[in-house]
């Protein structure tokens, strides 16, 4: 009945990482709404709860990660785990991008639909007369229909360079990568280490723009629609960028301790999925935000 | 096989058994232990969302304020339908997935065992943040569950944030559940179950958790808006920004449609299971069920605006999202006409878990009928936010969805626990749900038909009757659910022993392991021929 090929597929023993996961999410949730709720309030103790959480949340990574890295030195897993990773890590992805779609979803209904029918487009001459018959529809929205004013945000500069620097870190990892699978780990260390510096400057310039948005510009995340879609969709890639920053951090770790070989490398290849999943949003980004 | 359920006896030479004590269930990485916990945790729910319509059905009993104040009866109606969606039938559904997906398709477990137990246990911190929320000063979310802006925005309280947050981690927990399942079911099938010969709850289950995959994330953007316009100021759904409180509705349904079939494909692969089980036939019409199945999924993300021909949509987006929602009931059709098929000229047995799915495949049908009625965009500007509705869609959801979540517990409950449940107690259960669901739902599509609006806990006098009638309908079918926790309760705790193939016409490799299942199943895949 069995197959003699068969190599098993393992299963962990019982282990305490996901509720203690879960408890970690529970404070990062409560924590963050009080957080969220007491804004205005001078007391509050939201804050103190989402610390925890993070705290939990970075223990149970670090303990549940040394399992499984343990695991995998010992040489438990089969090529059909991989496979499990490989897959479960793809579809991770695939929910991140739509999880920008929504966001993608918002910017592309307000500048084709929301804004011009505000200016009386389509049937809505008399929705623009009633309610703000001097409102003009333009994108960039530097005008509200309230009458909030603010500057736009051009694409050369340092919009332009970020993305020339994610798209060199695209090329760096990909070589680190071409490293690896040829077992030559002077080569991963110097492009993925140059793909982390890539990665903290892309974040620091990022930075430097919003600082030169929120005081030269007066472009803010109450900026009317044009500044939410702009700093969701930035703040959520940045959010993004440095998620991805620390995996490199942790790969290029590992491999100074030696961890991955040639063939077996996964948490490698899932950072640089990653990175390169953070590099293509960024580019929908760059078009449709800055540049269109 | 033995009758008596000791956990100790299923350890295999390389595998322990079942651990004791309460450690287990909270460490587990065990897919048996992970589905009956979400199955446990859906039963607690559906509950306690049960009580929350008992609520409801009171203050409408008759015209009037007499019960509970206007704000809470919102809250009532809020977090009914967030708990029935998603810690009811979705967890239930996960729960069945866990149970059965791995023994069917010949898995030693889910694929990624620690993340399916992580799945799980964010759900109880989630929905206690919900409930918690309701006996904070303020109250919890009043906005219904769709949560339209300005709804949830403007007007809506300052506890709004604990409902954001309680929504991501869930939507967590649906993720990696259903990336938990599409993994198991791609790369842990056993040689030789090939596409074409998986079970169809396997296939319903692939093609759910695709949705579930893409689209809880864009629930999660579309919460997150919410929560910035609310408190950091955005004016996403807000037109003095530059918004539009409509563009909300557009991303709540771009998640939403695909949600409400999210409740039902698994539905679809729970009857294809057990038709044909008590039909003693193979099921009619195999492969254009997958085909089916997968129309549905794929049309479901194009129909969104049928909820919103009210809105002022253009002509175009009207007609367009009109006749794509009709042409929904094409592939659905399809699957009702292979069920019958399926029982013509059947050897039929009318055992509980048949007497359910033959239930489900009428009224789900009624229900789909009434959604066909809604699709029309002219029509439905008469029955838009009226009980006509909530007739629809607890029709496709109660006698759809959770009929058939409790045919599958009947069908598969012998296996879990190794006991025959109390069949009469059981027909008990079915015959007074059937009756009262429908004393409940039917007269909804009359009083929604009149013009009686819905979450308003107030009504004009004619509809006082009807309203009377619904409510003692409600209470029953309440009643008789507790009827059904103590069958399960009887059954998990002893009856008679089962066999390893419980229903003689039943097929699948689940039959071939003994009852109850041994604590871990097909440790070394099987061949399938």
């Amino acid at each position: 009945m069995s197959n003699p090929d068969y190599q098993h597929y393992y299963v962990p023993a019982q282990s305490p990482w996901p509720i203690v996961g879960a408890v970690a999410l529970f404070f990062i949730a409560s924590g963050a709404g009080l957080t969220v709720m007491q804004l205005n309030s001078e007391q509050g103790n939201g804050h103190w709860l989402l610390f925890i959480g993070m705290a939990i949340l970075f223990y149970m990574l670090f303990g549940w990660f040394r399992n499984v890295i343990s695991e995998s030195q010992q040489g438990l897993y089969s090529k059909q785990m991989d496979q499990s990773f490989r897959q479960g890590m793809s579809w991770f992805i695939f929910s991140e991008v739509m999880f920008f779609f929504a966001f993608f979803g918002a910017l592309f209904y307000a500048r084709v639909f929301a804004v011009p029918w505000l200016g009386g487009d389509s049937n809505n001459v008399m929705t623009q007369e009633v309610l703000w018959p001097s409102f003009e529809a333009v994108w960039p929205l530097i005008t509200t229909p309230s009458g909030e004013t603010t500057q736009a945000m051009g694409w050369q500069g340092l919009p332009l360079i970020n993305t020339i620097i994610l798209l060199v870190s695209s090329v760096t990892i990909h070589f680190a990568h071409h490293g690896m699978e040829q077992d030559k780990r002077g080569q991963v260390k110097v492009f993925l280490g140059l793909t982390i510096a890539l990665g903290i400057a892309f974040l620091a310039l990022q930075v430097e723009e919003y600082v030169h948005a929120y005081n030269d510009l007066g472009l803010t995340l109450q900026s009317g629609i044009y500044g939410n879609t702009f700093f969701m969709l930035t703040g959520f890639h940045g959010m993004h960028v440095t998620l991805g920053t620390i995996m490199l951090i942790v790969m290029w770790l590992r491999v100074f301790k030696g961890h991955f070989s040639g063939e077996k490398h996964f948490a490698f290849q899932a950072t640089a999925w990653y990175w390169h999943f953070v590099d293509v949003v960024w580019l929908c980004l760059f078009v449709f935000v800055y540049v269109l | 096989m033995s009758s008596i359920v000791n956990p100790h006896d299923h350890g295999h030479d390389d595998h322990h058994g079942a651990p004791s004590g309460f450690k287990r269930w909270l460490f587990t990485t065990n897919h048996k232990d992970i589905g009956s916990l979400y199955l446990i945790f859906a039963l607690a729910m559906f509950i306690i969302g049960g009580a929350m319509a008992m609520v409801i059905r009171a203050e409408l009993f008759q015209p009037g304020l007499q019960l509970v104040d206007p704000h809470f009866f919102n809250q009532m109606t809020t977090v009914h339908g967030l708990i029935m969606v998603f810690g009811a039938v979705m967890p239930a559904f996960t729960g069945l997935a866990n149970w059965m997906i791995p023994m069917m398709i010949g898995a030693p477990d889910m694929a990624l065992p620690r993340m399916n137990n992580w799945s799980f246990w964010i759900l109880p911190f989630a929905f206690a943040m919900l409930l918690f929320s309701l006996f904070m000063e303020g109250g919890g979310p009043a906005f219904g569950w769709t949560f339209y802006a300005p709804l949830s925005t403007t007007y809506s309280n300052d506890n709004t944030a604990l409902f954001v947050f309680a929504v991501h981690i869930m939507g967590i927990s649906s993720i990696m559940g259903a990336i938990n399942v599409v993994v198991t079911i791609v790369n842990l099938r056993a040689p030789g179950m090939t596409w074409m010969k998986l079970p169809l709850f396997v296939w319903t289950w692939l093609i759910t958790a695709f949705l579930l995959i893409a689209v809880m994330p864009v629930l999660a953007g579309a919460v997150t808006m919410v929560l910035t316009d609310k408190y950091f100021g955005t004016s996403f759904f807000d037109a003095a920004g530059g918004g539009d409180p409509v563009m909300f509705q557009h991303i709540f349904w771009f998640f939403g449609h695909p949600e409400v079939y999210i409740m039902i494909l698994p539905a679809f692969g729970v009857i294809s299971t057990i038709v044909p089980t008590f039909s003693h036939k193979k099921l009619f019409g195999y492969a254009s069920m997958v085909y089916a199945t997968a129309s549905i999924a794929l049309l479901s993300f194009v129909v969104w605006a049928h909820h919103m021909f009210t809105t002022g949509m253009p002509l175009a987006g009207e007609l367009f999202f009109m006749y794509a929602t009709m042409l929904i009931s094409v592939p659905t059709g399809v699957k009702v006409f292979n069920w019958v098929a399926t029982m013509w000229r059947g050897a039929i047995s009318f055992e509980v878990p048949m007497l359910f799915s033959i239930a489900f495949i009428v009224l789900f049908t009624l229900g789909g009928f009434s959604g066909l009625m809604l699709a029309i965009t002219p029509a439905d500007f008469q029955y838009h936010d009226t009980y006509f509705v909530v007739a629809h869609f607890h029709y496709v959801l109660v006698t759809g969805a959770v009929f058939s979540i409790m045919a599958a517990a009947y069908y598969w409950l012998p296996k879990w626990t190794g006991h025959m449940f109390n069949e009469t107690l059981a027909k008990w259960h079915f015959w007074l749900s059937l009756i009262s669901v429908n004393v409940l739902f039917f007269p909804m599509h009359f009083v929604g038909l009149a013009g009686m609006p819905r979450r308003i806990p107030d009504y004009a006098l004619q509809f006082a009757d009807f309203n009377a009638i619904i409510s003692i309908g409600g209470f029953a079918f309440g009643l008789s659910q507790l009827l059904f926790v103590y069958v399960v309760y009887r059954c998990v705790k002893g009856g008679d022993a089962a066999p390893a193939k419980v229903w003689d016409g039943a097929e699948g490799l689940e039959w071939e392991v003994p009852s109850p299942a041994p604590y871990h199943t097909f440790s070394t895949p099987p061949e399938i021929k």
